[in-house]
């Protein structure tokens, strides 16, 4: 059994099933990220396994013991909330003194522990302020520090970064996973932020409507996406229309134009199947590599700095693709004829 | 701001000092004419010299602090808790709390004196310590509204759901919860709501009169019927008290660092 194993959770508010059989097993020290649509049910697993929420049924097993039946204040799980929740009260010290001071702590130790914390987080000089004379970003960073302070089994995360501007943002996210790395603490972070996700967690969790819908590392997540749903959720999705033109061959066609597919298309998924590509799968202008080519016709042009997006029209649809900027060659018109290359390989088949 | 706007409003100001100030002034002025012909304390030296005087006033002073107590131990932990959990009980309770305001004293005090005399199952007023209760029990009662106005409103100004959760997931039960971070987060809500309390408390006539205990308001009513400057003078002992309380709300306010967070 894994350090943290949560096995058929279900959570009704009413009538409302809003957690639905989620599974889920995390081992010691990893990162795992809950990533899904608003009122997807995220907080909801995530409080359920702090403790604030019972289930209606399942069970959550923390180092193999059952803890359903504990209360918040006995399962030793941190907790970090999107509103920092530190204690108006309390200086920055005394917060994160809080749950030594509770766990009857001594006074030296739990000075020296303070005191790591607060250079953890790198805030070793603001001990003495209150949390009202702090940024959001400071105060987060606290938060994390006071739920650290007493070694918790694991760490929970709810949306803590979504209260704070973009640019702290991103360099909270690498912090956090720092921390959490150099500590080598299970965590389960919650966010609807794919890029938060993407970049900080070992695994993904893709929740939607209640039900964990693909369970993965971020690469596999992005890459390999096994539903609808999530390869529409993570990323930018192009999808071409393509006929089924032989099915165990693998043979399709889009727009006219035949395509090989590098396995079998399933019968299940019937005539017409959809086939998408990340942006950077697909590429304006012949190139090597990339057996399929499109006739195209330039739509829009956005101009991001090292990457440009360029939309065109392929097809009968509009795709999205990707190129970097290039000092020497000025980007596309609008309007402009063109063509797109892909490889099959590239391809996620979805059911159309 | 308009000439007539701006003088309309000096005028509503000095109206109102006058309509508050010059009665008050009246009544200071009149309280030191005990002495013929010249102003004196001698109305106020007499009653503080007055042992009774010294009593009343001390056993209503008593009588406040454990009124305090007693609906703060009553009214913190049900406030937090209807706010925490039974959002949905709020105008009841609150219907309940401002039940005091309108069942006159009298009736609540008949109802303690059947309920509780020397012949019924819980005989309460045959015993002094037992009266006192009673009269503790039916002051929390009469401050009932103003204390837990003034602690809900407090606690809405803190995220009270989002702390008592944090707190619990670092360990803390329900007293360290209450004591270590709800109390002081509305202490200044919970010192306001003691000090209308107190002012209640040492005026209060019905309650002590009826239950017979030697508390101040008997005593300044039994004085305004006897004497002629005296009762002047505790009008303005009286006024102070009260005046006195409402600073110190302003002074709690004050001491407390960390409230001036721009929330
Ligand atoms: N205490 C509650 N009572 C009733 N319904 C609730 C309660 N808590 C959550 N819900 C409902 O459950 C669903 C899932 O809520 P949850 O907070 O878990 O979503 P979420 O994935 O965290 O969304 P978000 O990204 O917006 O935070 C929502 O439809 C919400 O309205
Ligand atoms: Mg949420």
């Amino acid at each position: 059994m894994s350090f943290l194993e949560i096995s058929h959770l279900e959570k009704s508010f009413g009538p409302l099933r809003v957690v639905k059989d989620f599974n889920l097993s995390v081992e010691k020290g990893e990162f795992v990220s809950l990533l899904g649509p608003s009122g997807c049910g995220k907080t909801t697993v995530l409080r359920m396994v702090a403790g604030f929420e019972t289930p209606d049924t399942g069970s959550i097993h923390i180092e193999g013991k059952d803890v359903v039946r504990l209360g918040p204040n006995a399962r030793k799980i941190g907790m970090v909330f999107q509103a920092y929740a530190l204690f108006p009260n309390l200086t920055v010290s005394q917060n994160v003194a809080f749950g030594l001071k509770v766990a009857g702590v001594g006074k030296a130790e739990t000075a020296d522990r303070v005191r790591e914390m607060l250079s953890l987080i790198g805030l070793p000089d603001l001990g003495d302020r209150y949390p009202f004379q702090m940024s959001g970003g400071q105060q987060q960073r606290v938060a994390l520090a006071r739920a650290l302070a007493v070694r918790p089994r694991v760490l929970l995360l709810d949306e803590p970064l979504s209260a704070l501007d973009a640019k702290i943002r991103v360099s909270l996210r690498s912090q956090i996973r720092e921390i959490q790395q150099r500590l080598g603490i299970t965590t389960i972070f919650v966010t609807h932020d794919q890029e938060e996700a993407l970049s900080m967690s070992d695994r993904i969790v893709v929740m939607n409507g209640g039900i964990a819908e693909q369970v993965g590392t971020p690469f596999d997540i992005y890459n390999k996406p096994t539903t609808k749903f999530v390869a529409n959720f993570v990323g930018t999705l192009n999808t071409f229309s393509a006929d089924v033109t032989d099915a165990a061959a693998g043979r399709v066609s889009v727009g006219g134009t035949p395509v090989q597919l590098p396995a079998a298309v399933e019968p299940a998924k019937g005539d017409r199947i959809g086939l998408a590509f990340r942006p950077e799968a697909l590429h304006l202008g012949r190139a090597i590599g990339r057996e399929v080519t499109l006739p195209a016709v330039i739509r829009a042009v956005n101009f991001h700095g090292s990457v440009i997006r360029i939309e065109v029209e392929a097809a009968g649809t509009n795709v999205a693709l990707d190129t970097f900027n290039r000092a020497d060659t000025p980007p596309p018109q609008v309007g402009d004829a063109a063509e797109v290359s892909f490889s099959a390989r590239d391809v996620i088949v979805l059911e159309y | 701001m308009s000439l007539w706007t701006r003088l309309t409003g000096w005028f509503a100001l000095l109206f109102g000092l006058g309509y508050f100030a010059l009665p008050l002034l009246g009544l200071t002025e009149f309280s030191l004419r005990a002495r013929r012909g010249v102003y004196s304390l001698d109305a106020y030296a007499k009653v503080i010299a007055d042992p009774e005087f010294q009593q009343t006033f001390l056993y209503s002073v008593s009588m406040a602090l454990v009124t305090i107590a007693l609906g703060v131990f009553l009214v913190l932990p049900t406030a937090f808790w209807v706010r925490l959990r039974l959002p949905a009980a709020r105008p009841y309770v609150e219907f309940i709390t401002l039940l005091p305001l309108v069942i006159p004293a009298i009736v609540i005090v008949f109802g303690y004196i059947r309920l509780y005399n020397t012949s019924s199952w819980l005989p309460l007023t045959g015993t002094i310590m037992g009266t006192n209760f009673l009269l503790a029990a039916g002051y929390t009662t009469l401050a009932l509204p103003y204390m837990y106005r003034a602690i809900d409103t407090g606690l809405r100004t803190i995220d009270v759901a989002t702390l008592t959760e944090a707190a619990q997931s670092l360990g803390a039960g329900w007293t360290t919860i209450l004591g270590r971070i709800i109390l002081p987060n509305v202490l200044v809500a919970v010192l306001s709501g003691a000090f209308l309390t107190f002012a209640i408390v040492i005026g209060e006539f019905t309650l002590a009169a009826l239950l017979d205990r030697p508390a101040f308001g008997p005593y300044l009513q039994r004085i305004g019927a006897n004497k002629p400057y005296e009762p002047f003078a505790l009008s303005v002992i009286t006024f102070i008290i009260t005046w006195g309380c409402m600073g110190l709300i302003q002074l709690a306010n004050r001491f407390t660092t960390y409230t001036k967070a721009p929330r």
